[in-house]
């Protein structure tokens, strides 16, 4: 005759517990009297009522619930101590269908694990937390929990908790009902039936909350834990609802999922045709083909250009003009600025390499052929490092024109003092690259490469100020000015 | 409107851009220097494709954010920097010992403790041989331009979910701050496959991702099994760059920046009559061995911003049965191309006196 079964596992769980290790395959691994099999229970009868089991995902933390993927019949996943929110938030974001539990502790949740619990919560991440508070450290043996009541012996507080050395019991569910984003916060005991009935209510309240996108639900549950607190199941459940719940009231701490719109996470998009619309630059210029290459003789070596002066100068964009000017011609480009710290103050310098070649060191260091040099510190700097018949521009605005230069070719202009003129300092860069292009006319260019320098110029001007028309007329004139007053030293 | 596929990048901007192209879905990252433009350039692209940009509120939950988009079954990644790279340690050993794909990308700067901003290579053991806790290793890419950044987001990828591992993309924060030009690849043809063992809703809820193993025997297993994945990425998936290696007597050896600087000085040391080559590794993890053991050189030199940490890997590889010399520059120094010259010729006796 089969036994009639009125009130048996739910189907939240699996038929037998196959993942554990081990004889028993029906029983779980939790101490007699323990909140987690309650718990556990709870929500496997709502992940079964609610018919979520495909979507679920519950987080397996560092503790004695790290075995909770021995029981679930949904998707399992077990994580760093205390990392659950992190892990939910990667879950959460990777796809809202997901609905994500995150199943803590107090050590994983209120200690470790604190700082992704507040920021999991202040973002409003779609997750169901279920925070098991038993006052105390199980699976490593009965420490000091953040939750550890004033006076309680511990292994770790042999003589009780001391306020005065640990401090005050954390109150979790306080806290985070305090912040804008959660829409849900409660605290419940799995003590008594009645209380018990209270908790079933909430997870089932939480994950509604999940289900329906409208962001971060904790449950915060006051849980037994017999064999470390040293109690019979009598004695916990008058620890529980007497002494826990006095210092952790129970109640509902925010309820206002229903005045939240659901979360709406934007769908990615994968079509290669519009990736590249998206991802890809727009052209501005017609330029060139791909197979384009001046035919001047100077653009057979590799070219090595310095660029120094001081922070707001606009030496870096100067760097990157020159850049650009060289990817609108198929060059191998590279452009190096000095990062960090010192670019807020202080002096500013960036190399520039541009090669018919893969380029090999991109730092342009004692093999200079171009220095472009806008204050005095620089040119002192970095004249040394010029080669022996390398090219210097400097700002004349700025720069005292340096002697003893041997093979050295000079070019100047009052950069600084044209842009002022002009109406900007920051025209400086435009009226420098206007000097560069007669140093480059009267020594290096053919005749077509003359005329190429001034369209490569616009172009450039255009790809890094693309629709703002003013600034691109401006910086035109600023280039054309520089050409007229750029001059070489002679000697 | 007309699209170009050539731009001016950072390689820390290469590799957002290589990385979206490959079908990354979720960025997860903590700004830090010199590593941020790579979380600034995804913050403007991910969102921009509608996908998953997030700042977390450390390194340590960014990479864990990582986890639990990767055990979704989604191409996911982060960056960081050396300290940031320490702080992520206990999520890279839980991924590894989970089997899940990620791109964790390490734009290393000088050590140890705050040490600075500059381009050091002294997380080379850090990265490769490990870091975290347990017997664990990652694929490591060592890419040496922004091109390169780029295109190797695409091998990350691949190889990451091939061998279920994560796979490190490191330099230095020289490449990752030089912008050089980037010819961008053809993005993938369509969303990929969500893998099998994805904890998705459209896998089976059996699908179930966890390193713990109890019993000392399953867990053995797993290390076994985990072992003989290594030991098929050595075999399979060394990549190394050439560069006058056929015929070279001395080679030098370096990876990231200190592979760019060697080949210019090989290029000056064969102006100068010496036959010195260079062999760039592109993986670090699996090294080159067996490329490096094929060559002829007499003696090799390992050039690296640490106090000499890839040497190790390069004496393994010919099992010390030729002269390795060291060249390296500590604290964020960059060793000049003039520098490493010079001191090829002295270390290999072949100095003009």
């Amino acid at each position: 005759m089969a036994d009639k079964i009125l009130y048996g596992r739910s189907a939240g769980f699996f038929p037998t517990f196959e993942r554990r290790p081990g004889p028993i395959k029906t029983n779980m691994h939790y101490c007699p009297g323990c909140g987690h099999g309650i718990l556990h229970k709870l929500i496997a009868e709502a992940i079964q009522d609610f018919g979520i089991k495909d979507k679920t995902i519950i987080i397996a933390p560092v503790g004695c619930a790290v075995f909770s993927y021995y029981y679930f019949d949904c998707f399992g996943i077990s994580v760093p101590h205390g990392r659950a929110p992190a892990v939910g938030t990667g879950l959460a974001r990777a796809n809202q269908e997901n609905i994500v539990i995150s199943y803590q502790g107090d050590g994983d949740l209120a200690s470790i694990g604190f700082n992704q619990i507040i920021q999991a919560a202040n973002r409003g991440e779609n997750l169901a937390v279920f925070f098991v508070n038993n006052a105390i450290y199980g699976m490593t043996g009965g420490q000091m929990a953040p939750t550890t009541l004033p006076g309680q012996k511990t292994q770790t507080t042999p003589q009780g908790r001391s306020v005065s050395t640990e401090g005050y019991p954390l109150k979790v569910s306080e806290t985070v009902a305090a912040l804008d984003a959660p829409v849900y916060v409660e605290r419940v005991a799995l003590s008594t039936v009645q209380n018990i009935r209270k908790a079933r209510l909430a997870i089932r309240k939480a994950l509604t909350n999940s289900i329906e996108r409208k962001g971060f639900s904790l449950v915060e549950c006051l849980s037994g834990c017999p064999v470390n607190l040293k109690m019979h199941a009598k004695e916990m459940n008058e620890f529980l609802d007497n002494q826990m719940s006095r210092y952790f009231p129970l109640g509902v701490y925010k309820d206002i999922a229903d005045s939240r719109d659901p979360l709406q996470r934007a769908e990615g998009i994968y079509d290669p045709r519009q990736v590249k619309e998206l991802l890809y630059p727009v052209k501005v210029a017609d330029g060139v083909s791909e197979s384009f290459r001046n035919p001047s003789r100077i653009f057979e070596a590799e070219r090595r250009i310095k660029l120094a002066g001081s922070g707001g100068q606009g030496v870096l964009s100067l760097g990157y003009m020159l850049a650009t000017m060289g990817k609108l011609r198929n060059f191998n480009v590279s452009w190096l600025p000095s990062y960090g710290p010192e670019m807020r103050g202080g002096t500013a310098n960036c190399s520039v390499v541009l090669s018919r070649h893969p380029i090999g060191s991109p730092l342009v260091e004692r093999d200079c052929n171009l220095l472009i040099a806008l204050n005095q510190s620089s040119l002192d700097k970095y004249l040394p490092e010029l080669k022996r018949n390398g090219i210097l521009l400097y700002d004349e605005s700025n720069v005292r024109q340096p002697e003893n230069t041997g093979e050295q070719i000079l070019y100047t202009l009052p950069a600084s003092d044209l842009a002022t003129q002009l109406g900007d300092l920051k025209y400086a860069n435009s009226v420098l690259l206007g000097a560069v292009a007669v140093m480059m006319c009267d020594l290096f260019l053919d005749d077509d490469d003359k005329a190429d320098f001034d369209r490569v110029f616009e172009e450039a001007i255009m790809d890094c100020f693309r629709e703002k028309e003013t600034v691109v007329q401006a910086n035109i004139r600023a280039f054309y000015i520089g050409k007229e007053n750029a001059r070489r030293i002679s000697r | 409107m007309e699209y170009t596929n050539r731009m001016l990048l950072k390689g820390n901007e290469a590799v957002v851009y290589g990385a979206l192209l490959a079908g990354c879905e979720c960025f997860f990252g903590y700004p830090i220097t010199p590593a941020s433009e790579i979380a600034h350039t995804a913050a403007r692209c991910f969102p921009k494709l509608g996908r998953t940009f997030l700042q977390a509120e450390c390194e340590i939950a960014a990479i864990n954010m990582v986890m639990g988009a990767a055990a979704n079954g989604r191409r996911a990644m982060t960056a960081s920097s050396g300290l940031g790279i320490s702080l992520k340690q206990e999520g890279i050993s839980y991924l590894s010992g989970s089997e899940l794909p990620a791109l964790v990308v390490d734009i290393t700067r000088g050590g140890p403790g705050l040490g600075n901003i500059a381009p050091e290579q002294s997380d080379y053991f850090q990265v490769v041989k490990g870091g975290g806790h347990g017997s664990y290793k990652c694929i490591v890419l060592a890419p040496a331009s922004a091109q390169e950044m780029c295109d190797l987001a695409f091998t990350a990828f691949d190889l990451a979910e091939k061998y279920r591992i994560v796979v490190y993309m490191m330099t230095d924060g020289v490449i990752g701050q030089t912008m050089e030009t980037v010819t961008l690849p053809e993005p993938l043809p369509g969303r990929r496959e969500i893998p099998e063992w994805a904890l998705d809703v459209t896998r089976p809820r059996t699908n179930m991702i966890s390193s713990i193993y109890l019993e000392t025997d399953d867990l053995e297993a797993l290390n076994i099994r985990l072992q003989e994945k290594y030991r098929r990425i050595e075999q399979n998936e060394q990549r190394s760059e050439l560069y006058q290696a056929g015929d070279a007597e001395i080679l030098l050896v370096g990876y990231g920046i200190s592979g760019r600087l060697a080949r210019t000085a090989v290029a000056e040391l064969r102006k100068q009559g010496v036959k010195a080559g260079l062999l760039r590794p592109v993986t670090l993890f699996p090294f080159p061995a067996d490329e490096l053991r094929r060559l002829p050189a007499k003696q090799l030199i390992a050039v690296e911003m640490s106090n000499g940490q890839m040497i190790d890997d390069v004496k393994l590889a010919i099992n010390c049965d030729r002269p390795v010399h060291l060249i390296n520059r500590m604290g964020g120094n960059i060793p000049g191309v003039d520098e490493i010259v010079a001191r090829t010729l002295k270390l290999t006796g072949m100095e003009v006196k």
